[in-house]
């Protein structure tokens, strides 16, 4: 057996210009946003600040990924990550990442030049929040052979079947949905409006981000419905490992600003008549914090430097997708034993961001499953 | 435009290799030549083994030399000089001083160890027991060192020992340079949990080291032992190591050896296989932050997340190996060994269980990152202020 191949030289300083996205990036989600907004959004019944989505949209985040000539400003996914590592650090609700990075990441991987042009500039514009529907039972993560069908009808499809953890599902104008077609696997372009769509927003663990279940009863589509051309399985593959890259930025993010609300909790925090972080029992509990998301983010900003290298990005997405993942939920649940018995109560913040930690982990197929993309990967 | 400092390196790398070709020149000339060409420590001072450029061009040096055929095996030989010795001297020492130990000491003729840790001083280095009382122009030195690498075969010891025992521990501290074939120096090997002797204990009994080994002032042996320290985790936080090679290499190893298809060995593989990726990566970032000038919490992690992981791992790959992890191929000879590795498996998993001991315990490691990296509050300690002798030890 070879040996893995070594890592490509990769630059990991950040540019000028991200500095600029972060630096932006992060007074906007402080100011307009800000854990007491997020609280608000939270407990409401859309789950996020529509007026917040359009002032987001004109500073360009929605189009952020996407090309000049759709609308939008054509960064890369690592411009992409420093965004919404800001934006994990302050849990923002709402569907950013379902529809700038999901059903972005979708149409531009798998639509046809007439399809991007059609669909990517509403999504640049945030006019349109789309969303992706691929997942249908709670453990099976292959993308292959989804029990949704579409059959070719008199100059169209039909679409049939359940959905389920349909990010932002009762929030998405479009979705598009993964089904069995007689040549192997289709995305779907489907209006949430249709005929037969049927809606249902779950209650879910992370009130930050919503989802729904959808199901598709004999939902009539146009011909051009289907994104593409032929098996989109492999594409698809590609997709989830764009966003679990994605979702690495996120989860760095969210990991960061738990270790700095232990270590701030721990200086200001006076019990047997000097600060808890001074005993070892904490300070080396913020320690090993401060190591887990240091690697988490050698393996988010590595994934997101690699994503046109092929081999090297199989590796690299469930490499960022398993360490980032099992990082922020750790670091986020030893940032409530750091807090002690506040950590655990409604008013503090801790419990949304353990609760972003733990779903984040669950949605593109959690970190065993990350490990054996990995495993195949690197032929283990 | 060229850089004019790598202009200027690389002519004096093409001359050394033009007069002394590495294959036909016996290494310690070659090496003596490179001092001399101040392509050794290319950011030491001219006359002194360098340039006075920036440090970052050694490595670009190292990497041209080796390309040329030419042995940085020195480097590894003589490590303690090399790495932490010289920048001991650089830092501290008077130039008569350096003239005499640094030429020696890159060319391997003159092997250096250090002298530290004593059994009542591991973590608490500061706290150490070993005196030295003037005499004259002479120190007599009684006491005893332990885990000293090399010290069988090294010519020079940094020595830290206690000249004022009447002042807090910090202040009555003096470095010396010790000959180690002086009359009283007692070096016997010190056997590990493998069997094998990496490391020495050293006696002191009445040696007599002259005044002009001294480092720095009498008093100063602290903020010398700083110096120490900081070069010997520049050189262990130095290179990069390539994917899956090292402990994480082995163990895929066995686990393709032993043809294993269980589910939960492989998860378990895959996720210190990803751990140990990130750790490297980790080191990697680190080393081009630091280089570009951006220093960042990710250059303290590493010691730290290796030593984790190399216990971890090698603990796994014993599970791997099943009843063949429960043989020892290697025996308990008692030798001292050649080299510092590679291991077998068994042998592997008893080593690492000083890597989270040697260089700082994770411990201590956790106590940098929590104070200077994370700005968490000190321990309240309690020999601060107390002279030495007043200090309670056991």
């Amino acid at each position: 057996m070879c040996p893995v191949a070594d890592t490509p030289d990769v630059s990991y300083a950040p540019t000028e210009e991200q500095e600029l996205i972060a630096s932006t990036a992060r007074q906007f989600v402080e100011d307009r946003i800000g854990l007491d907004k997020v609280r608000e959004s939270m407990m409401s019944d859309d789950g996020f600040d529509p007026v917040l989505w359009k002032e987001m949209a004109e500073m360009g985040w929605t189009g952020l990924g996407i090309g000049e000539e759709h609308g939008g400003s054509g960064l890369s996914p690592v411009d992409m990550g420093v965004l919404l590592e800001e934006m994990g650090r302050l849990v923002t609700p709402g569907p950013f990442f379902a529809s700038a990075v999901l059903a972005t990441t979708t149409i531009q991987e798998l639509a046809s030049a007439d399809q991007r042009a059609e669909l990517l500039p509403a999504l640049a514009s945030g006019e349109t929040i789309a969303t992706v529907a691929v997942f249908e039972s709670a453990r099976d993560w292959s993308l292959e052979q989804p029990k949704t069908e579409a059959k070719r009808s008199a100059g169209g499809w039909v679409l049939e079947g359940n959905k389920r953890a349909v990010l932002n599902g009762a929030d998405a104008g479009l979705l598009l949905v993964t089904a069995a077609t007689e040549d192997g696997v289709g995305v779907f372009v489907v209006d949430a409006r249709a005929d037969g769509v049927a809606v249902t927003p779950e209650s879910v663990l992370d009130p930050t981000r919503r989802q729904a279940s959808v199901t598709f009863d004999g939902v009539s589509l146009s011909d051009d419905a289907r994104l593409g051309e032929g098996d989109a399985g492999p594409g698809l593959g590609h997709v989830l490992a764009l966003a679990t890259t994605a979702m690495a930025a996120e989860q760095v993010g969210g990991a960061q600003r738990c270790l700095e609300l232990s270590v701030d909790y721990a200086k200001s925090r006076y019990q047997f008549g000097r600060p808890i972080g001074s005993y070892q029992a904490i300070k080396h509990r913020c320690a090993n914090m401060l190591m887990k998301v240091e690697h988490a983010r050698s393996a988010a900003y590595h994934a997101a430097r690699v994503t046109d290298v092929p081999d090297e990005f199989a590796i690299a997405a469930p490499l960022a997708g398993s360490v980032a993942s099992e990082a922020y939920v750790w670091v986020a649940g030893e940032t409530i034993q750091v807090h002690g018995g506040i950590g655990f109560t409604w008013e503090h913040d801790a419990h949304i961001y353990l609760k972003r930690a733990k779903a984040s982990s669950l949605l593109l197929g959690g970190p065993r499953h990350q490990r054996s993309l990995m495993g195949s990967a690197i032929g283990i | 435009m060229p850089d004019p400092d790598i202009t200027r390196v690389d002519a004096l790398v093409d001359e050394l290799i033009d007069e002394f070709p590495p294959g036909p020149t016996p290494e310690e000339e070659f090496w003596g030549a490179q001092y001399d060409k101040g392509l050794a420590w290319v950011w030491h001072p001219e006359g002194y083994g360098g340039l006075g450029l920036d440090r970052r061009h050694q490595s670009y040096i190292d990497q041209r030399l080796e390309r040329a055929g030419a042995s940085t095996e020195n480097r590894r030989r003589n490590l303690l000089g090399i790495a932490m010795g010289a920048g001991v001297l650089d830092a501290h020492a008077t130039d008569e001083q350096k003239r005499r130990w640094l030429r020696p000491m890159f060319t391997t003729e003159e092997l250096w160890c250090q002298l530290f840790s004593e059994p009542g001083a591991g973590s608490d280095v500061a706290g150490l027991a070993t005196r030295a009382v003037r005499d004259g122009d002479e120190w007599v030195v009684n006491g005893q060192k332990v885990w000293t690498t090399l010290a069988h075969i090294a010519k020079w010891g940094m020595v830290v020992t206690r000249t004022d025992p009447e002042v807090p521990k910090h202040q009555g501290l003096t470095y010396f340079i010790v000959d180690m074939t002086s009359p009283g120096v007692d070096v016997r090997p010190l056997y590990q949990i493998t069997g094998e002797a990496e490391f020495n204990e050293v006696f002191f009994d009445d040696v007599r080291i002259p005044d002009e080994n001294r480092i720095d002032a009498v008093g100063a042996g602290w903020r010398v032992v700083l110096t120490t320290l900081m070069n010997e985790r520049v050189a262990i936080g130095g290179g990069s190591i390539p994917r899956e090679s090292g402990y994480i290499g082995d163990a895929v190893d066995v686990w393709r050896k032993t043809g294993s298809d269980d589910p939960v060995l492989r998860d378990e593989l895959l996720r210190l296989w990803a751990d140990a990726e990130a750790a490297r990566l980790t080191s990697i970032r680190a080393n081009q932050l630091a280089s570009a000038g951006i220093p960042g919490p990710e250059g303290s992690t590493g010691k730290l997340a290796w030593a984790n992981l190399n216990k971890e791992i090698t603990a796994f790959t014993m599970e791997l190996l099943g009843l063949d992890g429960t043989l020892y191929p290697d025996g308990y000879d008692l030798v001292r060994p050649q080299g510092f590795g590679p291991h077998g498996p068994q042998k592997a998993f008893l080593r690492t269980r000083a890597n989270s001991i040697e260089g700082g315990t994770s411990e201590i490691m956790l106590n940098i990152l929590g104070e200077r990296v994370l700005g968490l509050p000190g321990e309240p300690r309690v020999d601060k202020d107390l002279p030495w002798t007043d200090v309670p030890r056991g």
